[in-house]
């Protein structure tokens, strides 16, 4: 293998490490829930997205076969991330937050958590942490 | 309605059933593209219930430059987030909730530009309005919530303003 | 070298899934349990495909391709659970 194949190889696997650590750190390390749903979706993305390229370049240079796999699995991923990143906030939201504790998205209306028609049958306020309204 | 469009209700659909069947697959043979065609004839066949229109893009060269865009905002966004994990105290972190008002009416450019705010900068997008004219995103870290805003509306939602509408 | 690269990346995923573990036992929202599996399998997945670079075989694509289909799917089971309090209406 050449040795720019292998410099580059080890510099992504270096980063994709770093990245993924780094989102996992910061699920434990931030202190309120919404934030920490920052740290994941974002790092553990191109954490991955490193590994998947490192891996796509290592089957190239060493065997000589290309694959499509690594690019299905980095764009499954990348389209799921904002889907599931957007399903847990809205937990978060049905959960833990209240019209009153959040900006209004404008006069005479309210947010899609809130204004739901048909009354979701969901579990409803697991802790106590605001003030009902 | 043609024929055309009888047998093909999305074709821009039935075209990526096919490319990502022979994807999967992983080999260029002929059956692969054989049954790539029949899953693209099919599947968008079955599903036409579910599809009641299709967007139409009014700019579909301007695709290539969001993409490139987006892209080089997720690496950025994601060294910021590390460095905000890393070095930024809780006390001297300033989270907060912004609404960003919508003028984008198609429910598909909406939910590319709810994707997009996701996977940039310290942002995420958490709720949509009732009437959907507006957007509920949470920031990492803002110190400046308007500045936000302005650069979502100016960076993201106006090139969707020409793609879509 | 990318022996070396490869044994880093292990270190650091395995210490990352130890870190999502913890914060699914402890919670304290539901939301961050299922944040943390989620990314529990985000990390999984990028194991696989480094110890598939470590045997330097393409057979883990396969079982990584599922499990990240399964993790999403799952994820968006226990969300539309605790929204909905039902997965499919």
């Amino acid at each position: 293998m050449a040795l720019w194949a292998e410099i580059t190889i080890s510099l992504l696997l270096v980063i994709a490490g770093f990245f993924g650590f780094v989102g996992s750190f910061g699920l434990i390390r931030l202190k309120d829930a919404m934030s920490r749903l920052h740290a994941p979706t974002k790092a553990t993305t191109l954490g991955v997205g490193s590994v998947l390229i490192a891996s796509m370049l290592y089957f190239v240079t060493a065997q000589g076969q290309i694959s499509a796999h690594e690019l299905m699995i980095s764009l499954f991923l990348f389209l799921t991330a904002p889907i599931v990143a957007h399903f847990i906030a809205k937990v978060h939201v049905h959960l833990h937050e209240r019209p009153k504790s959040l900006p209004e998205p404008s006069v005479g209306t309210d947010w899609a958590s809130f204004a739901a028609k048909t009354p979701a049958r969901g579990v409803r306020r697991a802790t106590p942490d605001t003030p009902a309204d | 309605m043609t024929l055309f469009h009888r047998i093909f209700p999305h074709p821009l659909l039935s075209v990526v059933l096919a490319v990502v069947w022979v994807l999967l697959v992983n080999t260029l043979t002929l059956n692969a593209v054989v049954f790539g065609a029949i899953l693209g004839l099919v599947v968008p066949w079955l599903t036409r219930a579910y599809w009641p229109d299709a967007p139409r893009l009014r700019n579909p060269l301007m695709i290539a430059e969001y993409l490139l865009v987006v892209l080089w905002d997720i690496v950025v966004a994601n060294v910021q987030v590390a460095v905000i994990i890393l070095f930024k105290s809780d006390a001297a972190r300033r989270p907060c909730w912004i609404t960003v008002p919508l003028e984008l009416r198609t429910p598909e450019a909406i939910t590319v530009l709810a994707g997009t705010i996701t996977m940039t900068p310290g942002t995420v997008s958490s709720d949509l309005s009732a009437d959907g004219h507006a957007i509920l995103v949470h920031c990492l870290h803002a110190p400046d919530p308007d500045a936000v805003r302005d650069q979502i509306k100016s960076r993201y939602e106006r090139r969707l303003m020409e793609i879509f509408e | 070298m990318i022996t070396y690269a490869l044994i880093f990346a292990f270190a650091c995923y395995g210490l990352a899934l130890l870190l999502n573990l913890y914060r699914v036992m402890t919670g304290p929202e539901l939301s961050d349990r299922i944040l943390a599996l989620d990314t529990m399998v985000i990390n999984a997945i990028a194991l696989l495909i480094l110890y598939g670079i470590l045997r330097s075989t393409a057979v883990y694509f396969e079982a990584s391709m599922l499990f990240a289909m399964v993790g999403f799917i799952s994820t968006v089971a226990y969300c539309r659970y605790l929204l909905r309090g039902g997965i499919i209406e």
